[in-house]
């Protein structure tokens, strides 16, 4: 696709493939307008090699100023628009400045590659990947086309892991001790654990345990929370009696989750909560909410 | 608060659902018949979704989930094919869980479960363990009842019970045990706490729609009892103490009368026999308006039949010595139960002696115990009043006659006097007549004069007047009926040896005299024709008596008649006694006794001339003097002459002429009799008829 600056037609198509491309897992990615495509996936510290080729449009010959190549990590704040601050950014010189006849094509290679954050795109905050070729052209503008692909970063399960565990109530109405097996869990993870009831005084109608999803963006004054709940998962049907023990097991992989982000560039954090909701005969909720800890698991491990 | 506004909205709830399932199974079945397991998963999860009401009381409830259930046989068939839809049985165990709704996720997690036993990838406990641990998240009465009775319904087959095909390793009985315990535990719970949740309903309307829902419960214990693998050292060791200790735990009366009323009918009489102890030993801890009585006759119904059924049984109802088990419970209970009324004690006592009287029938100690501690609780307590207890009171004693048709044996019970006792004096006499009838029916005779004795103290509400009765009260029908069934009583005493008759005859006489002027007219008569056939007897004998103190003669008898006789005099009746003496001076007579006879006639004289009066009776008397009379051949010259002279005149004081002539020509036989050592004075006989012409 072309971004023309300036020009009504294309002066040329630009086609960006990879090295590997046929072999890469694709995963799909909602783009701005809506429409999902499928790109190739990355993870940090891998090689992004390729190809690009250039040509023109109905044989008329290019001009240019130089061709170049830049693989950009970009986090754009919504309430910001437009406005993209680069975390990441590297460059290749495919050309120098010259005259395109016919079709060409540059070779290209980004090596080990620092992709520490992954692509995400949340409520007011985008993290992306891009490939931006821009063949410069002074007068005319420069013809520009972009690539996006997904970075996510796998890791190993983590070495320390407790459970939470807690007793919490309202003085006289209700005391519940609830266990979850965890507090780090990965995407795919199942949440295994307990509510045992202690105390209770009130006519609980169901109890569910919710995922929410936390995305803070900015700093200081001008902080945004957006707070999503992605799962609303029943645990409880009916009123339980003093000694009731009611088992938990909800799995994680028919959500969207990502893992938990924290302190992006200074920029965003995403973070994760379950929130054990409890709802009385008048429809009164009691709830208590609890950070987990989201992670990816490397695949081989 | 809302209160159920009546079936109309029931129903139209109830038609709403029906029709919610109706509407998902459509979709459900068009996605099976694609193999479309994604769509199949979504549309049953929905339909079961209907299920999540609230509104439907267990009736309505119930048709509801029949719907559903029916659908998700279906559903299961459809997971069972892999083939179909490509997934495996343990990734769609999971899959099912992605539900967002608890029950109908519950609901498909059981159906999947089923699927998974089924393919033997995992053991059947296991599985098993699983569900039966994750239904705890319904914890709504009637929702979570039906969901644990689906999965009964669905694991019934599946159990890893010996000799099945799901059979594990380990203690795999127990594993089954233990899964059908929980269930059972749980649901129980369940089911006495739906009293406690949705608006407030009337009680009696709450009961109902509990005991709708007892046989869901129920059926647990049913299903332990069908395991193979249940030997009657698990029932012992495990099934019963957990089965009673939730029984017990959940204080709940309706559950509790259910529940051991089910262990009684579910397990093997003999399991009941070797673990008498345990069983009986929940009772005294039960609630105290639990029906007590109903499930112990129950019991001790179903052992009887046992110990009926087979001889070779019995040793062992001796050996866990069962009888004195129940009859300890009972105290117990009757203990335990401060508030029982009188009646319900009672009524547990004669279910205990029927028990006795059936399995044990040759223990009459047995049955006096019964009897015995239930004179200890009538004791304790005020007179009775109430008419259902004297009602049990009156079975209690009726059922040893009835079981023994012979009144010797009831009268050998220590105990069955004082019973009776403390009958009010009207049930008392009933009971007495009870007794009497129980023996003219089985035509019993009472043979010894210490029987006697204990026969009269038991009937004495007939005999005699109770303190404080009042004779009059009662109806004269009644009283002629009583008196008459004494009557015919006394025929019933009889013994062959003529010494132990006398006896009995004495003994009959010492009751009887305290019975005053109203019985005697009924009762000295039978005595006194009792005592008469003895001088029958005792005339064919010879008159040697060797060895015997003091022997029976007729003398004496009639000696003892006398006395007997002359009691009418107090009443007074003298024809009845004119009567009676002259019965007695012609078995004189026959016994060649002249002194006797002559002193009866001389007896029956003076009453004649002293007491009575009125025209018509003397009229019948003096002819049956003159008869009597006639018949006589014992008398000498002299003695004859004195009573005939007498007869005679007597005749001719009769108030009417007609009479006078008809006497005294009735006298002439007396001058005239007709056989060969008759006297036969004509002279005499002419002065009489020319004494009447004139």
């Amino acid at each position: 696709m072309n971004y023309i600056l300036g020009a009504f037609k294309p002066a040329c198509h630009i086609s960006i493939t990879f090295s590997d491309g046929k072999s890469r897992k694709q995963v799909p990615l909602k783009k701005e307008n809506g429409q999902t495509v499928m790109v190739p996936l990355f993870q940090s510290q891998e090689n992004i090699s390729g190809k690009i080729s250039i040509e023109p449009v109905s044989g008329k010959k290019v001009e240019h100023n130089g061709i170049k190549v830049e693989l950009l990590g970009q986090i754009e704040m919504y309430f910001d628009r437009n406005n993209f601050y680069d975390f990441t950014s590297l460059v290749r010189e495919l050309d120098v400045p010259g005259e395109i006849y016919e079709r060409k094509t540059y070779p290209f290679e980004f090596s080990t590659v620092e992709m520490p954050y992954e692509t995400y795109n949340g409520v007011n905050v985008r993290l992306r990947y891009i490939l931006k070729v821009t063949i410069s052209r002074g007068y005319a503008g420069s013809i520009v086309e972009y690539q996006d692909f997904v970075v996510r970063n796998y890791g190993p399960p983590p070495s320390i892991n407790n459970s939470i565990k807690m007793e919490v109530g309202i003085e006289d109405c209700l005391h519940i001790e609830f266990e979850y097996n965890k507090s780090k869990y990965h995407l795919k993870d199942v949440i295994i654990g307990k509510i045992y009831f202690l105390l209770v005084r009130i006519k609980i109608k169901n109890m569910d345990l919710e995922i929410r999803r936390r995305e803070s963006t900015g700093s200081g004054a001008n902080t945004h929370v957006e707070t999503e709940t992605l799962a609303k998962f029943e645990l409880m049907d009916g009123a339980p009696v003093r000694g009731e023990s009611i088992p938990i097991r909800l799995f994680l992989s028919p959500y969207e989750l990502t893992p938990t982000y924290r302190n992006i560039n200074n920029k965003f954090s995403v973070k994760y909560y379950l929130n054990l909701v409890l709802v009385d005969e008048e429809d009164r909720r009691y709830f208590k909410q609890q950070e987990i800890t989201m992670f990816r698991l490397g695949e081989t491990s | 608060m809302m209160i159920a506004d009546g079936i109309e909205d029931e129903e139209k709830w109830l038609a709403e659902g029906i029709a919610g399932i109706q509407h998902n199974a459509f979709y459900l079945h068009r996605a099976v018949d694609s193999n479309n397991l994604r769509e199949a998963l979504k549309y049953s999860a929905q339909l079961l979704s209907e299920l999540r009401t609230s509104r439907l009381s267990p009736h309505k409830y119930y048709e509801l989930y029949m719907r559903a259930f029916d659908e998700l046989r279906r559903l299961e068939m459809f997971f069972k094919d892999e083939e179909r839809h490509g997934c495996s049985v343990l990734d769609l165990y999971e899959l099912v869980q992605h539900a967002g709704n608890v029950l109908p996720r519950l609901y498909l997690l059981c159906t999947v479960g089923s699927v998974y036993i089924k393919s033997k990838e995992a053991p059947a406990k296991d599985v098993l363990k699983d569900l039966v641990e994750m239904c705890r998240s319904v914890q709504h009465p009637i929702r979570g009842l039906f969901l644990r009775s689906y999965l009964a319904q669905i694991s019934r087959d599946k159990l890893p019970d010996i000799g099945s095909e799901y059979e594990g390793d380990g203690d795999t009985v127990m594993d089954a045990v233990d899964f059908v315990l929980q269930n059972f535990t749980e649901m129980n719970k369940l089911w006495v706490r739906m009293q406690h949740q949705g608006p407030i309903r009337v009680k009696e309307k709450l009961d109902k729609e509990r005991s709708e829902l007892r046989d869901l419960v129920g059926k647990n214990l049913h299903v332990l009892s069908q395991i193979e693998g249940v030997d009657l050292e698990i029932y012992k060791d495990t099934v019963l103490p957990r089965v009673l200790e939730q029984v017990v735990n959940c204080k709940d009366e309706l559950a509790q009368h259910y529940l051991m009323d089910c262990i009684i009918q579910v397990f093997p009489d003999e399991y009941h026999l070797q673990t008498l102890e345990t069983l009986l030993g929940a009772f005294p801890q039960l609630q105290p308006a639990v029906d007590i009585k109903t499930v112990l006759s129950q019991l001790m119904d179903r052992l009887s039949n046992y110990a009926a059924s087979s001889a070779e049984v019995l040793p062992e109802f001796l050996q866990v010595e069962a009888f004195a088990k129940l009859s300890n419970a009972i105290g117990k209970v009757i203990e335990a139960q401060v508030e029982m009324p009188v009646v319900g004690a009672i009524s547990l006592y004669v279910s205990l002696l029927t028990f006795a009287l059936r399995v044990h029938s040759d223990r009459l100690d047995y049955v006096d115990q019964v009897l015995g501690a239930c004179v200890k609780k009538l004791s304790g307590s005020p007179k009775l009043e109430d008419n259902k207890a004297t009602k049990q009171v009156v079975a209690l004693l009726t059922a040893p006659l009835e079981k023994y048709n012979d009144i010797d044996t009831a009268l050998t019970l220590s105990n069955y006097p004082h019973v009776m006792d403390h009958l009010d004096a009207g049930t008392n006499k009933i009971m007495a007549m009870v007794l009497i009838q129980s023996i003219m029916k089985y035509n019993t005779c009472v043979s010894t004069a210490e029987k006697v004795d204990v026969l009269f103290e038991l009937i004495k509400g007939l005999i005699k007047d109770i303190d404080g009765t009042l004779a009059d009260e009662l109806d004269e029908e009644d009283f002629k009926e009583e008196q008459n069934s004494v009557a015919r009583l006394v025929h019933m005493l009889y013994n062959d040896d003529p010494e132990e008759m006398l006896q009995i005859i004495c003994t009959v006489r010492k009751h009887i005299m305290a019975g005053g002027p109203k019985r005697l007219p009924f009762t000295v008569p039978p005595l006194v024709f009792s005592a008469l056939k003895l001088v029958r007897r005792l005339q064919g004998l010879d008159g040697e008596v060797a060895g015997e103190e003091v022997p029976a003669t007729p003398r004496k008898i009639f000696q003892l008649l006398n006395q007997i006789i002359e009691a009418l005099s107090n009443v007074p009746s003298p024809e009845l006694a004119l009567r009676l003496y002259l019965q007695c001076a012609e078995a004189a007579n026959d016994c060649d006794l002249e002194p006797v006879a002559y002193e009866f006639f001389t007896q029956a004289f003076v009453l004649y001339e002293e007491e009575v009066a009125d025209s018509k009776a003397q009229v019948t008397s003096i002819h049956l003097i003159i008869g009597t009379l006639q018949r006589m051949n014992a008398f000498g010259v002299e003695n004859r002459d004195t009573l005939t002279h007498k007869a005679t005149g007597y005749s001719a004081k009769l108030l009417k002429k007609p009479d006078q002539c008809r006497a005294v020509y009735a006298c002439s036989h007396l001058f005239w009799v007709d056989d060969q050592d008759g006297i036969k004075d004509g002279e005499r006989f002419k002065l009489i008829f020319r004494h009447n012409w004139t």
